[in-house]
């Protein structure tokens, strides 16, 4: 018998199938998801949104690679925080604020935790709350969309020196209803020709990045589903209580940064619950949060502080919703 | 009856089975050496009835059940003991075992029937003659977990079986073997089915198989409606109604708990057994293997194997007498790619890891299975996103991911909380996971030194 040498076996343990799906890939899912708000984020903002969402991720990428090296840039999490934090800032924001944004959204929202998967609030948003806490203004400065070549002075402010003011500021469409009670046509909170954050305007765009994101099963589907559908039920609710004090279902929906946050943020998997029921909880949570917040609270907005409000229930929530083992409760016995 | 039936949760792999389920089994010849271990199945070794030396017959008994989670081995080959020492097991440990020269000159046939004593009619037996005769047969589970039979079938005081399940699955990826048998041996199945329900009482037979095995099912169908039609038309039809159940396809559709609740929609509660809701659920293969030992008086001493992977040239399933090495097999179907880096033994969802070619093949080896560079490099780790896939993939309704990162912090004893020990370890969470955790292999350590840890408590202190 002719005897080939062996081969030199490995023995590693089962299974031997490997996974079809890996952790760069649904982080690369949730960036191509992202492209068509970004555009339509520059399609409005013009450069200016390019160059914040720039700066943010390049301060992302930046701070990953020095507090947890080179190789923990492979999993994509960092470009995909980095674009988050550019999304929901103002257009015409300095671009040094978008760096310390995205430098503190990875540093103390990832990195101070322990790293990818640790962090008990989405990293984006502790980066876009810290800039609110510090600079108010200009987070709260917003200007109209001006097209594809817009450059805001703004974004040209040097560190720490009062921004140049920007020649036309205009209130988004939630500022307009709660401050003076002017409602936006819905047609322009779908397409996204409103005033407000990068990734926010164009409900339309965001529609398709979700689209992609749940046929790619890169996310729970529930958490944006369970968000949008507490915000919507709640507001519609109260709006046929007080029509006049209260916008409706459809303003709630398209404007401001709920989409956005219930379908990028609020769906991030390391901030919310394991179990479905547990996000379910968070979900209506979070949505019914935004619009309490909106309605009565002193802002126009209140997206963000829904979304961290729930992260910080998550752990509780999921430790309490445990999935029911197989053959663990009264088993359905006889035919 | 509905189609697709199934289980929650669960996985989807690609099944890879074209490569051999058209191919007709072959019988692998015989070889000079065979390895036969006293542990093929679950409980205690058997002990040799042979010295060194002995001239043994094919089919002749030559290890002996000690106590009754134990079984009877036989020789596979005619031929001579020349060792009973330990040799490679699958396992990776070294095991005592029987080795046996094969006579060339001997035309291998089975030991004539008479000098077993003749056939048996196992619809009128007693049923512990029954049991015991199980036991003598050196049957055991052939799905892969190789529990004895026997074991199965001593219904327990009180206890009352009124269901067999056959398992005809073959969830495991790559394998075809039982898919084969059902079409090959048919009739042996029904009928081995008919005697184990005829022996355990129960009314009714379902064979449970996966709809990508069509041609299984028609063949099963058929047998089962003229086997009904014999029955009806022969006086003092007291025998069971069969049925065949299409199942998705999905892994772990042959897990014993899983088909129950895939064809009965029940599930076994957590810590009992099928036996608890009056079910026996059994391997195809093993139900041809009863009707061989009642019928031709034929002991366990051959198997149906795959033998298949992008390692393997020619893929085959093939008949093995047990013993047979893993190097023979490997050499009758062509060899191994060069770039093979894994052998496994059984299916790849399940199955053990070979370290040597050295080791035979046993009473559990469902399939041989290689895999090239390609298949064997280990996933890129990442840390746990909670994506939540293993949740959705485990088929106990665990949380993976928890347990996972409990066991990596060495913190065992919260896992028991956490239902560890319900796990089956079908692997579906590591196969689900895209971070690339080894999840399951984490429970399993962790099963493995909670065990030892209640062991440990159990032993009185010195």
């Amino acid at each position: 018998m002719n005897r080939a040498p062996d081969p030199r076996l490995v023995v590693q343990a089962a299974p031997f199938l490997r996974p079809q799906v890996s952790t760069p890939r649904i982080m690369g899912d949730v960036l191509i998801a992202l492209a068509p708000a970004t555009a339509a984020g520059l399609w409005f903002f013009g450069l200016s949104a390019l160059l914040v969402v720039l700066a943010s991720t390049a301060a992302c990428v930046a701070t990953d690679w020095a507090l947890g090296g080179r190789a923990q840039l492979a999993d994509l999490s960092a470009v995909v925080t980095g674009v988050l934090v550019g999304l929901i800032l103002p257009p015409s924001l300095p671009l040094w604020m978008a760096a310390l944004g995205g430098f503190v959204a990875i540093a103390l929202g990832k990195a101070a935790w322990g790293g990818l998967g640790h962090n008990l609030f989405n990293p984006a948003l502790v980066g876009r709350a810290f800039l609110q806490a510090a600079f108010p203004i200009a987070l709260t400065t917003w200007v109209p969309p001006q097209g594809l070549f817009a450059l805001y002075s703004g974004n040209l402010a040097l560190p720490f020196m009062s921004a140049p003011a920007d020649a036309v500021t205009s209130a988004t469409p939630l500022g307009q209803m709660k401050f003076l009670g002017v409602s936006t046509p819905l047609a322009d909170l779908f397409w996204g020709n409103v005033s407000g954050s990068i990734g926010e305007t164009s409900a339309a765009a965001i529609l398709l990045g979700a689209l992609y994101l749940v046929a790619r099963r890169a996310c729970d589907w529930r958490l944006p589903a369970g968000m949008l559908g507490a915000a919507a039920l709640l507001a519609e609710l109260l709006h046929q209580i007080a029509p006049a004090k209260y916008p409706g279902a459809m303003f709630t929906l398209l404007s401001g940064g709920l989409l956005l946050g219930a379908v990028f943020m609020a769906s991030d998997p390391v901030t919310s619950p394991l179990a479905p029921r547990g996000a379910w909880i968070v979900a209506a949570g979070a949505g019914g949060l935004v619009v309490l917040i909106r309605f009565w609270g002193g802002r126009p907005e209140g997206v963000m502080y829904a979304i961290l409000l729930m992260n910080s229930a998550s752990p509780l929530i999921d430790r309490a919703l445990q999935p029911r083992r197989f053959g663990g409760s009264a088993p359905k016995v006889g035919r | 009856m509905s189609l697709g039936r199934t289980f929650r949760h669960g996985i989807h792999p690609e099944e890879h089975k074209e490569a051999t389920a058209a191919l007709a089994v072959e019988r692998m010849p015989f070889v000079e050496r065979y390895i036969l271990p006293l542990s093929q199945h679950a409980g205690a070794p058997s002990r040799p009835l042979v010295e060194v030396g002995a001239r043994v017959r094919r089919g002749q008994k030559i290890a002996e059940a000690v106590g009754f989670i134990s079984t009877t081995l036989h020789a596979s080959v005619d031929g001579q003991v020349v060792a009973i020492a330990p040799r490679p097991h699958p396992s990776g440990k070294l095991v005592p075992a029987i080795e046996i020269v094969a006579d060339r000159s001997s035309p291998q046939r089975f030991t004539a029937v008479s000098d077993l004593g003749g056939a048996l009619d196992p619809f009128h037996l007693e049923h512990e003659r029954f049991v015991s005769e199980l036991q003598l047969a050196g049957l055991v589970g052939l799905g892969g977990a190789a529990f004895p039979t026997h074991v199965k079938y001593r219904v327990p005081e009180g206890g009352k079986i009124d269901r067999l399940l056959v398992n005809g699955c073959e969830c495991e990826p790559f394998l075809t073997s039982d898919h084969r048998l059902m079409l090959e041996r048919t009739a042996d199945v029904v009928r081995g089915a008919e005697i184990a329900a005829h022996q355990l009482g129960a009314k009714l037979v379902v064979f449970g198989v996966e709809h990508n095995k069509p041609d299984a099912i028609a063949a099963l169908e058929r047998a089962v409606a003229s086997v009904t039609a014999a029955n009806a038309a022969a006086p003092g039809g007291d025998r069971p109604e069969m049925r065949v159940v299409g199942l998705a396809v999905k892994y772990p559709q042959g897990a014993e708990k899983m088909l129950i609740r895939a064809v009965w929609g029940e599930e076994v509660p957590s810590g009992k057994l099928p036996l608890d809701l009056g079910i026996v659920v059994n391997n195809v293969a093993t139900m041809a293997a009863i009707a061989d030992w009642f019928d031709l008086r034929r002991p366990l001493v051959e198997r149906l194997v795959t033998v298949a992977g992008p390692g393997v040239r020619r893929p085959a399933n093939l008949l093995v007498p047990l013993g047979t090495p893993v190097r023979a097999v490997l050499e009758h179907c062509g060899g191994l790619e060069e770039s093979t880096r894994e052998v496994v033994m059984g299916g790849p969802m399940m199955g053990t890891p070979l370290a040597s070619l050295d080791v035979p093949i046993v009473k559990g080896t469902s399939g041989l299975l290689a895999f090239t560079d390609a298949e064997a490099r280990l996933p890129a780790e990442y840390t746990c996103i909670k994506c939540g896939r293993c949740v959705e993939a485990c088929p106990q309704f665990l949380n993976p991911s928890r347990l996972g990162r409990l066991a990596r912090a060495g913190r065992f004893d919260e896992m028991v909380g956490y239902h560890a020990k319900d796990c089956v370890e079908c692997g579906s969470c590591s196969y689900a996971c895209p971070s690339g955790i080894p999840i399951v292999q984490l429970i399993r350590v962790a099963k493995g030194a909670l065990r030892e840890q209640a062991l440990a408590g159990a032993k009185p202190k010195p």
